[in-house]
């Protein structure tokens, strides 16, 4: 390096500059004292202004966020008062998730407290927008969340970039800007969704929801709880028993819930469960791939997964689960056209697994799992 | 009703632009004296030239990569579509999306044999980028 500076500045040395060269001499000098010294600090300034770049790009999500909920709760709910001040309580919203040192029933105290969340949150959403119905204040609810898991995205990028500059902490701001691309992508996917949970468009974590969908179309539907459907749908001489949330509204149900009740009132006596849901991808994988495997296909914070694993465990029900991969941003967007061909293979797989693996005049359930917006039944 | 606060994200400072602007008129003149000086000092005119020339890439450049912020932070909203299917002719038609549609919502008649019509999908078309890595890696 330094040999090269000096090669390079005695070249520079050399006619026509021969009068000027003092001056390059001592910018090379400058130049290499300033890096040897300076150069870590050189490169934080450049990280933080890097962070700062992304840190606008996240101003204008969560602007954009906050924007879209406002109109489309005024477009939807018409309410009387302007409910902005409403909307920036909600994005502040928070749960504090429970004390887990003794974890010892941990679960039935997460759902009760997710429970009163979501209670509080309907409330919340009917009080700002009067004039909506069901569907529509869950699908406000749903768009409100996006917004306020915007503006929390950046409330953290922004707390690490000022206490980054406060501290002019080299480690504070590398972990961040490490991580930043990831946090980035995350964020633009919620952007997209925005735009689909205020329309009541299908997102593609809806994919298990329309497999569930297409099996029961047609067939006698009921209600479950909570917030759930199942139909009895035959197949091929077996009964299945097609579970999924209830739509076309912004919801996720409890599909542990119905599961456990479905369970229940067959005795047990349940050939087999297939879950279906939408999974992340890795990168080089095609969207809307489907593949197979074992155990309760669910996400979220683990309740519902919880409760089937005991109700399958109490009765030693075999369990099966296909997969409809996509990545972060296809999960939260409205859907792909390559998932929605991923759905029929996946209806293909599913109806595939129970003629294998069960036989004539059992009884099986499907679990679509996924949010049901934009998806009816 | 409460005012929303202006967008300052999307704004270019003007300060910012201040001094692109100044670098842009500096470097011209710079241009301009070195044109003047190359037949009496062409050492100095070299010099000018070079300044001239730096200072104006260096300008364009941050003006233009302002202008890309601004154009990168537009939320794109892609075109959704809903395909609508007739059960029993098997009649389809693909429109643009509708607030209050859904899979499986009934729909008007269908032109051919007047059942009625099903939403069957509603998706959005993805065009893959160009740079994309090949399938083969």
């Amino acid at each position: 390096m330094i040999a090269a500076m000096v090669s390079l500045q005695n070249l520079i040395a050399q006619e026509p500059f021969g009068d000027f060269s003092w001056i390059l001499t001592i910018v090379f000098y400058a130049f290499f004292f300033v890096f040897m010294f300076y150069g870590q600090k050189i490169q934080m300034y450049v990280m933080i202004r890097e962070v700062e770049g992304s840190l606008y790009k996240l101003k204008y999500m969560k602007d954009e966020g906050r924007k879209i909920a406002i109109e489309t709760i005024k477009e939807i709910g018409k309410p009387q008062t302007d409910p902005t001040g409403r909307v920036d309580r909600f994005l502040e919203y928070f749960t504090i998730p429970p004390q887990s040192l003794d974890p010892a029933g941990i679960v039935w105290k997460l759902e009760h407290i997710l429970d009163v969340r979501d209670v509080q949150f309907k409330d919340e959403v009917k009080l700002m927008a009067p004039s909506a119905d069901e569907t529509q204040i869950n699908n406000l609810e749903n768009t409100l969340e996006v917004a306020s898991t915007l503006n929390y995205i950046y409330k953290v990028i922004r707390h690490f970039y000022l206490l980054g500059k406060k501290t002019l902490s080299y480690y504070v701001i590398i972990q961040i800007q490490m991580i930043l691309p990831l946090i980035m992508r995350e964020a633009e996917a919620y952007v997209s969704a925005l735009k689909a949970f205020s329309h009541g468009q299908p997102i593609g974590d809806g994919a298990g929801a329309l497999v569930a969908a297409k099996i029961m179309h047609g067939y006698e539907i009921r209600k479950v709880p909570k917030d759930n459907v199942v139909a009895s749908v035959p197949i091929e001489g077996r009964t299945a028993y097609v579970i999924k949330a209830e739509g076309p509204g912004g919801n996720v149900g409890k599909p542990g819930e119905a599961v456990k009740i479905v369970v229940d009132e067959n005795e047990g006596k349940i050939a087999t469960i297939s879950m279906v849901d939408a999974a992340m991808k890795l990168e080089g994988e095609e969207v809307g791939e489907v593949a197979e495997g074992i155990g309760a296909a669910i996400g979220g914070p683990g309740v519902d997964q919880f409760k089937i694993e005991e109700s399958i465990l109490k009765y030693r029900i075999p369990i099966n689960a296909v997969i409809i991969k996509q990545d972060i941003g296809d999960n939260v967007s409205p859907m792909r056209k390559e998932i929605i061909d991923g759905v029929d293979k996946a209806v293909e797989r599913i109806k595939q697994i129970i003629l294998e693996k069960t036989k004539e005049g059992d009884k099986v359930i499907i679990v679509g799992v996924g949010n049901t917006i934009g998806i009816g039944q | 009703m409460s005012k929303t606060p202006p967008n300052t994200t999307t704004k270019v400072s003007s300060f910012v632009l201040m001094i692109i602007f100044i670098t842009l008129a500096l470097s011209l003149t710079a241009l301009v004296l070195a044109l003047n000086l190359v037949n009496q000092y062409p050492e100095a005119a070299v010099w000018l030239l070079l300044i001239g020339f730096l200072g104006l890439a260096l300008s364009t450049y941050v003006l233009f990569q302002t202008r890309r912020r601004i154009l990168h932070l537009k939320i794109e909203t892609p075109s959704i579509t809903t395909t609508i299917e007739c059960k029993k002719c098997g009649f389809k038609s693909v429109r643009e999306f509708q607030r209050g549609d859904y899979i499986f919502k009934e729909v008007e008649p269908c032109q051919k044999c007047n059942e009625k019509m099903l939403i069957t999908a509603i998706s959005r078309e993805v065009k893959e980028k160009e740079h994309a890595p090949p399938r083969s890696v």
